[in-house]
């Protein structure tokens, strides 16, 4: 096999990783532009999405669709339920309770889940069943077509959401000035809850998406995506959308690409290192904005 | 309500003392007609396989010997009892069982499973003086103390058994590898191998690394760029069988070789077909006829096929009792002097003795997967 269809296939794997980072990057980042909160618990909603979708299909032996809509709805009311418990009444405290407080959340829901299924993995046969395709000599499995096909389509979703709809506006409202907001006549509450919710199903879709690939279940499975994505939010600037996007994708190819040509011991290095000569020129990530302070 | 809550707290410190005394009390009172083989291994976690099947393999030896009347020292006939700890194979872990094995009266200890482990208690078992046989634990350092034994080969000898027989019996010129750099299993097999293959005259084509993590695609896309005939990757089964599904993903299908790490992979891949035609080092196959016997008791005790640790598991216990005998004393030093002397038949070999390094001498055996089954390797 030729070196460039390697570089293209290697390039490919980067994409899948990344746009997987993408989505839960999307939830980090519409969090912190509304409640102006880092919802540390994230990365651990993927892993009970993951759960939902196993025990969907292989527990209560639903059909795939209703085991992929199980795991949704079950991360959409759980993120929901958490704001509502955890964050909510800490609305007015001071940001390092709230910080704290979800990193409680996240330690939470990763000892239920050890509780309940154990620690040992378990393994989950991917729904993706079709073959892969083959391109010019590069090679694209069932699951990477699948996955960037979901993401993309999750995304302009998103996109058209925020930007054409009602909800949408009052979302970029909220965000913009909660005060404000409020005085207008926005319920703010309903637009917290919401966002959450579709962070939540965002996560969970990326869950799934993770268990088509790896195929094994693991409480602690959502804490090293979530904090990749983290990162992918603060690279693209967090707060901004497209930003979490960008990031997404560009942290997934700089960690697939480093992988294979420079070191696979490395690679986390360079992936961090980059973070931050992205952040000591642009403090505020590739797309974010500054937010001057009011007096 | 002051009162009450000194009440409760009189009743508390109470309690505790009444458990710490019973607590002393079950360390002095072992009795001296039953040895007890403190065992230590994974039984939950990303490792649970190996111990639970050690676990199991030593409880049916256990009984077996007990059923039988027990161990012939001298002259009177002791019982044997097996006490296991999980350590989820974390080498603090194993330390915190360790010292509850001994306040519990361990005499000899059968462990640990996994080499991380082994290597955090074998200073303590060497201040403490006691027999320590490690049924699986396969990194060179294990056995540095007098006192220390171990059953599986080592894992330079793993890398150089497999390079001998991927390379002189099977005629490979290019292998390329994948192994996990941050484990020291891996690393020594790995490094060991790769020195045997350029000594045979064959060449590794790239040696991929990894430390953590389920995501091996970017690796095996390198592999695949090169032009590879085979691929070695000496690692346990939790990581082989992610390799395996996401080479299937990757439309690869250059043959695999493993490590023993590898036995457990059927239960752990979610399609079978995907570790079709993987051969690795195996000291121990289900399907032997000698085995009959000890295959059919454990899927009688426990409804599962033993796999190689099961079988290591019941070879050490059987290993105590042959040192024992010889010993005719539960005197640690006298058991530990005896291992020299002994020669058992097991499960993993015929004959086996120990070296005064504590390394064992016995055959090596492949195994191969064909049809979603373990199956003897040609």
């Amino acid at each position: 096999m030729g070196i460039l269809q390697n570089i293209l296939e290697q390039v490919i794997n980067g994409l899948r990783s990344g746009s997987i980072y993408a989505l839960i990057a999307l939830g980090y980042t519409m969090v912190y532009g509304i409640a102006k909160m880092i919802n540390f618990a994230h990365g651990d909603i993927i892993m009970v999405g993951a759960y939902a979708l196993y025990v969907g299909i292989t527990l209560l032996h639903l059909p795939i669709v209703a085991a992929v809509l199980f795991s949704i709805a079950v991360c959409t009311i759980l993120g929901v339920v958490i704001e509502r418990v955890a964050y909510k009444p800490l609305r007015s405290a001071p940001p390092l309770a709230v910080l704290i407080t979800a990193i409680g959340v996240s330690f939470l829901l990763q000892s239920l889940s050890l509780l309940i299924f154990g620690a040992t993995p378990i393994p989950q046969a991917s729904i993706v069943t079709f073959e892969g395709i083959k391109i010019g000599g590069v090679s694209i499995s069932g699951i990477t077509i699948v996955t960037l096909i979901v993401t993309t389509i999750c995304m302009i979703v998103l996109t058209w959401f925020i930007h054409k709809t009602k909800m949408g506006s009052a979302m970029r409202a909220v965000s913009e000035d909660k005060g404000a907001a409020e005085l207008m006549g926005i319920d703010v509450n309903k637009t917290i809850s919401l966002t959450f919710a579709i962070g939540s199903a965002l996560a969970a879709i990326a869950g799934i998406l993770y268990v088509c690939q790896y195929q094994s279940l693991r409480p602690t499975l959502g804490a090293m995506p979530g904090i990749k994505a983290f990162v992918a939010a603060v690279l693209g600037g967090i707060g901004s959308v497209p930003g979490a996007m960008l990031g997404g994708v560009i942290l997934g190819l700089i960690e697939s690409l480093s992988k294979a040509y420079i070191s696979t011991e490395l690679s986390d290095a360079i992936v961090f290192g980059i973070l931050v000569l992205v952040l000591l020129v642009k403090p505020s990530g590739l797309l974010g904005k500054i937010r001057k302070e009011k007096v | 309500m002051k009162k009450m809550k000194k009440i409760v707290a009189l009743g508390l410190a109470a309690t505790l003392t009444v458990a710490s005394i019973t607590g002393c009390g079950n360390k002095s009172g072992a009795d001296a007609n039953t040895f007890v083989i403190g065992g230590i291994g994974p039984l939950t976690g990303d490792a649970a396989s190996y111990g639970i099947s050690v676990k199991q393999g030593a409880e049916i030896a256990v009984k077996e010997i007990n059923d039988a009347g027990g161990v012939k020292v001298g002259d009177k006939s002791i019982k044997l009892e097996l006490k296991f700890e999980d350590d989820q194979a974390a080498p603090d872990k194993a330390v915190t069982a360790y010292n509850s094995l001994m306040d519990n009266g361990m005499n000899a200890l059968l462990g640990c499973v996994t080499t991380g482990s082994c290597l955090s208690v074998v200073d303590l078992a060497k201040e403490d003086g006691i027999l320590m046989i490690t049924p699986s634990g396969s990194a060179a350092d294990i056995t540095k103390n007098d006192n220390v034994f171990r059953l599986c080969f080592t894992d330079p000898l793993q890398g150089e058994t497999m390079a001998a027989h991927m390379i002189t019996d099977l005629g490979y010129k290019k292998v390329a590898v994948i192994y996990k750099n941050s484990d020291e299993y891996s690393t020594g097999v790995y490094e060991a191998f790769a020195a045997k293959v350029e000594e045979l005259g064959g060449t590794i084509t790239t040696a991929e690394a990894f430390a953590d993590g389920e995501d091996f695609n970017t690796q095996l896309t390198s592999i695949k760029g090169t032009d590879a005939e085979a691929i070695f990757a000496p690692i346990y089964y939790t990581d082989a069988a992610h390799i395996v599904t996401q080479a299937a993903d990757l439309s690869i299908t250059l043959p695999f070789f493993g490590s023993d790490g590898w036995d457990g992979i059927l239960d752990t891949v979610t399609d079978k077909s995907t570790a079709e035609g993987a051969t690795f080092l195996s000291p121990f196959f289900s399907g032997d006829p000698t085995a009959a016997d000890f295959v059919a008791k454990y899927q009688e005790e426990y409804d599962a096929t033993p796999d190689q640790f099961a079988a290591d598991g019941y070879d050490v216990v059987y290993v105590f009792k042959a040192a024992l005998e010889k010993a005719a004393s539960t005197d640690s030093e006298a058991l530990i002097s005896s291992m020299t002397q002994i020669s058992v038949d097991g499960l993993t070999g015929t004959g086996i003795s120990f070296t005064a390094a504590g390394e064992p001498q016995k055959g090596a055996k492949f195994l191969t997967i064909k049809d979603g089954a373990y199956a003897a390797a040609e």
